[in-house]
């Protein structure tokens, strides 16, 4: 019996006489170019709805091509000038006839917004000038220096020549509290103005202390589950599930109408004799609330994969221990939770990683020192408008949050994390 | 408190009772007492209360009714860990994020023992199931035998006196079941522990055992050697679960000393040995094992004649299946001796027994 | 871009079919609440009435986002959208509005030509005014007594104590400040143009910033007042008086430094009935209907025909709205406008800064 027979070359070939490797390699190929058609509409999906999206979202944070595609004349003339020189007076003429342009065209307020971004000031500038660009005569600087001194300011040409870049460090720079000068270096923003570093430091701080609290409530929680007969630990099941059927928006308000100075919680602590009537609590419009709130939103996606991971632990294990002398503590210790880190590690990354990119519970109960960096995301994409700089920071957070994913695979491994 | 079972014994279950739902009682008072070195089995069908007994001497359960005794102490309000009974788990619970130093090295630890004793310890204990190379592996590079093997290891390395085993073979395929089933015999017998042995397999049950406890219904049926239990069943639920038997119900018509006559479901009358079958008019079944019924022969007042249904050749003997007394599954085993008589199916043949391989039991 | 616009089109394709049943409806957008009430009673009924036209109200909070991103994605559901002066004008520059002929809209009751009628500066390239607004400070009659006069002693927490609300924001915030500190109103925007106004302005704020509780939206002054939670606030001026008229509040307002602004309507370039748009903005903005939403909010007419006109709050008549508006004389000596330009210069500086000093 024997289909494959060896050759003097060597080969080993099929009953037909093609080799076996190829016979083998066509019968894997159809099977699977069913397996890829299967998951091909899955994969298109994500492509289309997710993948593309993020890439041109992020895209922005390092290119934006306002200045220079609005102001064709001027963005080459400035990627020539050394940012030190005086402007010279055919400079200036191009920059006149892309300010005509740019009023005929209705994206001056655009232009103006950009380089704004960069000066503060120029706003007005550049909109007031353009109303007047058409009238102006040669020679344009001394005509443009009629309209405003600040057309003779050597920082506004080099706040052009920063904003005429598409492709920028700029709105990257400013993401961590730095400013991209016209020269290509770089400095620390004035002290007054450095804000986005501090809250990542704070969204970091809490998202971990968010974790860590789910942890310390949601695994004896778990435990509890896992160890009930199934009909109680189901109902007891629903209830932990019950919160993920409730809007987000009214267990967020729930919270306020716990937790505010006239809520249910300080009345109960005046009631107690805890505080005063006069000196409540603050609970909320703080990090406090933010903490308690997150911590019970999330508190599920520590439960679920914990539990899952529980379920497959059998009791045998900790009565092992007991039987082998263990006390209570030494047998989960040393026998139980080793085998439950999977399941922290997963809850873990899970809370970690939808807290750090939290917003609307920070956003309504987080007062001054409880808001986070998506806050700020959102403020810069609708308050603002600043887009780009949105962008930067939504970038900057991925590269935290696949760094820390990083050092967890070293440290704990990845693939020591199961959801069930 | 009551000792009335036997002082003697190194454990002693008294008056034990348990329920989980106080309504229906798993264990009904049960009284048992094991001798310091017995290997003791507790055999029965899953739910007949064999594994409760175990885990209440354990100390994972909690008897609802009666005492518990160890060495003469009651150990009821003893919790698992302070019992220091060894205990091997039917999927043997070997601790999956050690190596199999680090769970022989466990309950050394837990007592505080040195690093240089608990290696020596754990090395003597590996040596005696012939794992000595093992000792930093992880379980799970391992075969079932020899996590088997490591389990038992662990269950004796703290000297424990007393070993529970909870269908610890369950998982292993016959072969490799077989042979370990002689290895713990062997330790058992040069360790001089005390084993508590808890099986479904009967036949496990009687290779390994000094007695054999049955459980049924939360009773114990019968408590014997393994040599009586097969021989000398006491009751209609032994002998139909240890070993093959043939089954004849009918009515007891007399009974004189230990002979009892007995009319069966088909009219016709024959004697039994009285055992467990009560008075004239009860209902009774007749137990014959297989290989006690003589084939051929002529016919006399125990002799009767049987049909040929079935024959499965099997070796070492021929499985006959017959029509006997209008029981069509009575199983005749034919020794495959030299000069045996040859069967054909379809033939009839007069079938013997002696009156003392019919045992009258309870119907 | 072009994918991105694919991708949009897209999920525009999706609501293609509500689009379809709106169209001899009109899409308007306003800030909610009392204030779009008072719209809903003044122009959206007569409107509906004369021409049949239904009108969907929405809300919004403000802001130019979601103008541009319908603008830009190709897909603009809004018809009349209305918003404050300085996103007008910065909408207005970076096309994303569009242009308003001043000559639909209609001369004035006493016959003022439009262009002569509106308040200086309440027209535009693409933007036309139909209400002045205020940020003032309140607080609560019933629980201080000799209250407060001056923007002054609302910085003053010795003499008045308990908690201040304040707009989590630097608009209208560093302009009180700065008046709080003695500047006359004639001066501080160009105080605020150099860095030492900036630094004397948070200075101020600094001696307050303990005792702050931050406000975002319109509804909650009136809300933290009535709580208890502060002993002052700033607040819309509409929304105080709207507490005081409708709920009978005792709350009093301080007119003292009062920084006022414009609400104007605006029509988002491509909108799906710019026409009727049009149409609907010219009614509203008649000197009749801007004098009827007097009636119901305290916000001051746009066109100067229409303050003759302007009665008593709608449901009572002993309750005159002429000295309830920004506009009223004895309101309005020491009131400041908001400088649009010198937002749109310098927002993005001022809020990163205020930020920053908030999360100090």
């Amino acid at each position: 019996m024997t289909d494959a027979t060896t050759n003097d070359d060597g080969i080993v070939r099929a009953a037909d006489g093609t080799p076996l490797k190829k016979r083998l390699g066509q019968a894997l190929f159809r099977s699977r170019l069913r397996a890829f058609g299967l998951v091909t509409p899955l994969l298109l999906m994500i492509v289309m709805a997710f993948l593309l999206p993020v890439v041109i979202f992020l895209k922005q944070a390092i290119y934006n091509p306002t200045f220079e595609s609005n102001m064709a004349n001027v963005s080459p003339v400035l990627a020539q000038w050394d940012a030190v020189s005086e402007p010279t007076e055919d400079m200036y003429a191009a920059l006149v006839a892309d300010l005509v342009q740019a009023r005929k065209d209705k994206t001056i307020g655009k232009v103006a917004t950009r380089v704004n971004r960069e000066l503060s000031g120029t706003r007005s500038l550049f909109t007031k000038s353009a109303r007047k660009a058409k009238k102006l005569e040669a020679p344009y600087k001394e005509a443009l220096e009629d309209i405003s001194k600040k057309w003779v300011d050597i920082e506004t040409w080099k706040a052009m020549k920063i904003a005429s870049k598409s492709w920028t460090p700029a709105y990257l720079a400013s993401a961590v509290d730095m400013k991209y000068n016209a020269d290509g270096s770089f400095e620390r923003k004035a002290e007054e103005r450095r804000i986005h570093l501090k809250l990542f430091v704070r969204t970091m701080e809490i998202s971990i202390i968010v974790t860590v609290m789910g942890l310390l409530l949601g695994y004896p929680v778990a435990y509890l589950l896992s160890t009930l007969p199934a009909r109680t630990s189901n109902l007891l099941l629903i209830l932990v599930l019950l919160p993920f059927w409730t809007s987000l928006l009214v267990r967020t308000t729930a919270w306020i109408a716990v937790l505010q100075g006239q809520g249910v919680l300080n009345d109960l602590f005046v009631v107690f004799g805890l505080a005063t009537d006069e000196d409540r609590f603050s609970l909320i419009y703080n990090k406090t609330g933010t903490l308690i709130s997150m911590t019970h939103i999330l508190l599920p996606f520590m439960i679920l994969p914990l539990y899952s991971v529980m379920k497959t632990i059998p009791p045998s294990y900790v009565r092992a221990a007991k039987s082998m002398g263990a006390t209570n503590w030494t047998a989960f210790w040393r026998v139980y939770f080793p085998q439950s880190i999977p399941g922290i590690g997963a809850g873990g990354i899970l809370v970690f990683i939808l807290a750090i990119s939290f917003y609307i519970t920070p956003a309504l109960v987080g007062g001054e020192d409880g808001t986070m960096i998506s806050n700020f995301i959102d403020f810069h994409m609708r308050r603002s408008l600043n887009w780009s700089l949105a962008a930067a920071m939504g970038a900057v957070l991925l590269v935290i949050v696949l760094f820390l994913y990083y050092l967890y695979d070293r440290i704990v491994g990845i693939d020591n994390m199961k959801l069930g | 408190m009551a000792r009335d079972s036997n002082p003697e014994g190194f454990v002693v279950f008294d008056h034990v009772q348990k329920s989980y739902d106080g309504e229906i009682l798993v264990v009904k008072d049960l009284n048992l007492s094991i001798a310091k070195g017995e290997f003791l089995t507790m055999l029965g069908p899953s739910g007949s209360g064999k594994s409760t007994c175990l885990m209440m001497l354990a100390g994972f359960e909690t008897a609802t009714h009666g005492n518990i005794l160890l060495g003469g102490t009651p150990i009821n309000n003893i919790p698992p860990h302070k019992r220091g009974i060894g205990m091997v788990f039917q999927n043997y619970a070997l601790f999956p994020h050690m190596t199999v130093g680090e769970n022989l090295s466990f309950p050394l630890e837990v007592r505080k023992m040195g690093k240089s004793e608990r290696e020596a310890k754990v090395k003597r204990a590996l040596d005696m199931v012939q794992m000595g190379d093992f000792a930093g592996r992880r379980p799970a590079q391992l075969s079932g035998g020899q996590q088997q093997r490591i389990a038992l290891a662990r269950a004796l390395v703290f000297d424990a006196e007393l070993v529970l085993m909870d269908e610890p073979l369950g998982a292993l395929d016959k072969q490799l079941r077989e042979h370990m089933q002689y290895e713990i015999k062997h330790l058992h017998e040069s360790l001089g522990i005390t084993v508590v042995y808890v099986t479904h397999d009967q036949s496990e049950a009687l290779t390994m055992s000094d007695r054999v406890a049955v459980f049924d219904d939360g009773i114990i049926q019968q408590l014997s050697t393994p040599d009586d239990l097969y021989e000398r069943p006491q009751n209609a639920f032994v002998a139909q679960f240890i070993g093959e038997n043939n089954k004849l119900l009918g009515v007891v018509k007399s009974v004189k000393g230990d002979t009892a006559t007995v009319q069966l479901d088909n009219g016709a009358t024959t004697e039994a040995l009285a055992v467990n079958c009560g008075d004239v008019g009860n209902r009774t079944t007749l137990s014959i094992r297989p290989e006690r019924v003589n084939i051929g022969g002529r016919k006399t007042k125990m002799s009767v004649e049987g049909e040929v249904k079935e024959l499965i050749y099997l070796g070492d003997h021929i499985r006959c299946r017959m029509d006997v007394h209008g029981n069509e599954d009575f199983i005749v085993k034919v020794p495959n001796s030299a000069g045996h008589t040859h069967l054909k199916e379809g033939e009839k043949t007069m079938l013997s027994w002696s009156k003392e391989d019919c045992r009258a039991l309870d119907a | 871009m072009k994918i991105k616009t694919l991708l949009l089109g897209a999920a525009a394709g999706a609501l293609c079919a509500s689009a379809a049943t709106a169209a001899d409806s009109l899409t308007v957008v306003s800030w909610g609440g009392a204030y779009t009430k008072s719209q809903v009673e003044a122009y959206h009924k007569p409107y509906t009435a004369s021409t049949g036209t239904n009108i969907v109200s929405e809300d919004y909070n403000g802001g130019l986002a979601e103008i541009k991103s319908q603008v830009e994605a190709g897909n603009v559901t809004w018809d009349l959208v209305d918003v404050e002066l300085s996103d007008a004008v910065r909408g207005c520059d970076e096309g994303l509005l569009e242009p308003i002929d001043p000559s639909i809209l209609p001369a004035g009751a006493d016959g003022t030509a439009a262009a002569d009628d509106f308040l200086p500066g309440t027209l535009h390239e693409c933007a036309v005014a139909n209400i002045v607004w205020s940020t003032i400070f309140a607080y609560d009659s019933s629980k201080i007594e000799n209250g407060p006069t001056t923007i002054a002693d609302f910085f003053d927490t010795a003499k008045y104590p308990g908690k201040r609300g304040l707009r989590k924001g630097p608009k209208a915030n560093l302009e009180l400040a700065l008046a709080a500190d003695g500047v006359a109103a004639g001066d501080i925007y160009e105080m605020l143009g150099t860095a030492e106004g900036v630094d004397r302005a948070f200075a101020k704020l600094d001696t307050i910033k303990g005792d702050t509780v931050w406000w975002e939206a319109g509804a909650q002054p009136p809300q933290l007042l009535a709580d208890g939670e502060v002993a002052m606030t700033t607040a819309y001026n509409g929304r105080i008086f709207n507490a005081v008229a409708s709920e009978n509040k005792p709350f009093e307002i301080v007119w003292d430094s009062q920084v006022y602004d414009l609400d104007l309507w605006v029509i988002p370039k491509g909108a799906p009935n710019k026409d009727k748009a049009m149409d609907f903005l010219a009614f509203s903005t008649a000197t009749e209907q801007l004098a009827a939403q007097a009636s119901w909010i305290s916000y001051g007419p746009a066109r100067k025909s229409s303050a003759p006109l302007v009665g008593s709050f709608h449901n009572k008549p002993d309750l005159a709205m002429g000295p309830q508006m920004p506009t009223a004389p004895e309101n309005f000596t020491t009131a400041l406008q908001n400088d649009y330009e010198f937002w749109a210069d310098n927002a993005d500086e001022l809020n990163e800064r205020f930020n920053t000093w908030l999360a100090q």
